[in-house]
């Protein structure tokens, strides 16, 4: 038998403290490798035995794009009444998929790891972040496209282009983290999250002017309307991302957008930053339960 | 001396049965039964350990053990008392437990190494090691899903086991396994307990915890109802008692 080891001291090891990560978003970002191998594993996982693979993330949008452009463009014949309707469509397109996709995917993130939650310390807040990485990763090129068909049909843009472009930007990418951080947790003590997350995905689609312009919002919902219709950070960020987009490609004067739109844009992305927080605090004091309810 | 894990006054409550929907919290509650029945899994369990010792955690199937570890790693937090721990923990709760059986043996291990807190060069040195120790080579580019219940145990203990941590938690891992790799696993825990990193040892083969451990913890339906030498333990838990008990073949390989 080996002689028994006695207790040795080891003052580099720092001070005791409680096992488990609390530091919740910014325990995130010290583990960066981390987050980067969950999110290569949810890409790996997330197509596999599937035929066309990541493919699959442009099929989709595509046969969305194509229904809505035949639809509302030809049969309803939106065509004739906004200019570059198709531009229009996929300008918002990309932010309300982008919106419904980290909504669905961050609300099951922590559920779908409950092994990991279970069993092995992990921040728990990788989860929520990981899948809005994977739903960036896979809305990257979707504005690449994006682009080269601005381009391609004589984007001439101005300086508040940009601004709007790189606000409505942070505005999705804020909104969305607080979402799938807020709706994760709750989604492991109440299931019937997944069906709020359903409803709440069918709306934004209609909420946002995707479908048809601000000009009907703003002839038709008056003034009251059209500040509840903007207190929506979707459709914020739909406009924002048209007027970096659309806006610039069609001649001036036939285009309408809010007014202010780069100020109202800029409050909404402070708020989104304050939700980013509350959900933060919603997650860290749901957290503790996770391990035993799932 | 130094301290390494602080248990003081732990308790933790699990929640039975969830009513979950309104309609069936209304009815337990029109009842007056309670909504959601508990059950005490710990009561006020208090001890300390300090860095470089050896503990076997004992007692019977549900006394509170995989609980009490789960505390001691961060998976759950106490209802009441306080936890605190010093350095980094590599638990083995379950073996292979992070495992994604559709990544690869070479993926998962990544995965793992960076859960128990490895950095990027940590993983890349100790790599060839951890596949060296699992007996994977083979097999190594496969998904896990597919590997057989002993290899996916192999790879997780592997990579535990050689994770730099300053506590080592060990749940029942050598239930399974064949007889020369429990008695590889043994070597290695035995190798981090000469290093002077703490282990805690949750097992019921009196043998092994002899030989590893210096001290000895029985848990009985929650409580911590004795606390020191692993003879006097076993002793106490009546497990000398039986001739037939758990003093199988491969514990006394060590």
């Amino acid at each position: 038998m080996t002689p028994a080891v006695g207790a040795v001291d080891r003052p580099d090891l720092g001070p005791l403290r409680p096992p488990g990560d609390t530091t919740g978003l910014f325990g995130v970002l010290k583990r960066r490798y981390l987050l980067k191998l969950l999110v290569q594993k949810e890409l790996k996982v997330r197509y596999q035995a599937s035929l066309l693979g990541l493919a699959w993330s442009y099929i989709k949008p595509l046969v969305r794009f194509s229904m809505y452009f035949f639809v509302l463009g030809v049969l309803l014949n939106l065509r004739d009444s906004i200019p570059l309707f198709a531009l229009h469509i996929f300008s918002a397109m990309i932010m309300v998929t982008f919106f419904t996709d980290t909504l669905n995917a961050g609300t099951k993130s922590v559920v779908k790891n409950k092994s990991l939650v279970r069993k092995m310390n992990v921040p728990r807040e990788m989860f929520p972040v990981a899948s809005v990485t994977v739903t960036t990763y896979h809305a990257g090129p979707q504005l690449v496209i994006l682009l080269i068909a601005t381009v391609l049909l004589g984007w001439s843009p101005d300086p508040t282009a940009f601004v709007a472009a790189v606000l409505g930007i942070s505005i999705m990418l804020t909104i969305s983290l607080a979402v799938a951080l807020a709706f994760s947790a709750l989604n492991v003590t109440y299931r019937d999250v997944g069906n709020f997350v359903e409803t709440i995905g069918m709306m934004v689609l209609w909420s946002a002017p995707q479908l048809y312009p601000w000009e009907f919002v703003a002839d038709r919902l008056g003034p009251v309307g059209e500040q509840i219709y903007l207190a929506n950070p979707v459709a914020m960020a739909v406009l924002l991302n048209q007027r970096a987009f659309w806006v610039p490609a069609v001649d001036s004067g036939e285009t309408v957008m809010p007014d202010n739109l780069l100020m109202h844009g800029g409050i909404m992305l402070v708020c989104c930053l304050g939700l980013v927080g509350v959900a933060q605090l919603i997650f860290a004091r749901l957290e503790h339960g996770f391990a035993e309810k799932m | 001396m130094a301290e390494s894990v602080v248990v003081n006054h732990v308790s933790k409550t699990f929640t039975l049965q969830n009513a979950r929907t309104l309609k069936q919290r209304f009815v337990r509650r029109s009842r007056s039964e309670r909504v959601n029945p508990t059950f005490l899994a710990l009561d006020d369990v208090t001890f300390t350990v300090q860095q470089g010792e050896a503990i076997g955690l004992m007692g019977l199937n549900g006394s509170g053990k995989s609980t009490l570890l789960k505390l001691i790693s961060g998976v759950l937090r106490p209802d009441k008392g306080e936890v605190l721990t010093r350095g980094r923990i590599a638990g083995l709760i379950e073996l292979g437990a992070g495992f994604h059986p559709q990544l690869s043996g070479r993926e998962n291990i990544y995965l793992n190494a960076a859960i128990l807190g490895m950095s990027e060069a940590e993983v890349n040195q100790k790599f060839d090691e951890i596949v060296a120790f699992a007996g994977i080579n083979k097999f190594l580019d496969s998904p896990v899903g597919r590997y057989s219940s002993g290899m996916f145990a192999r790879l997780g203990f592997s990579v535990a086991a050689m994770a730099d941590s300053d506590i080592f938690i060990i749940d029942e891992v050598l239930a399974v396994g064949d007889p020369p790799f429990k008695k590889k696993c043994m070597a290695r825990i035995r190798e981090v307990r000469d290093e002077g990193r703490t282990i805690v040892y949750v097992s019921h083969n009196t043998t092994q915890v002899r030989k590893l451990c210096t001290r000895a913890i029985v848990l009985e339906e929650g409580r911590l109802s004795f606390d020191g030498a692993v003879a006097d333990a076993v002793h106490h838990l009546r497990y000398d008692e039986d001739p037939s008990g758990d003093e199988d073949g491969e514990g006394g390989e060590i």
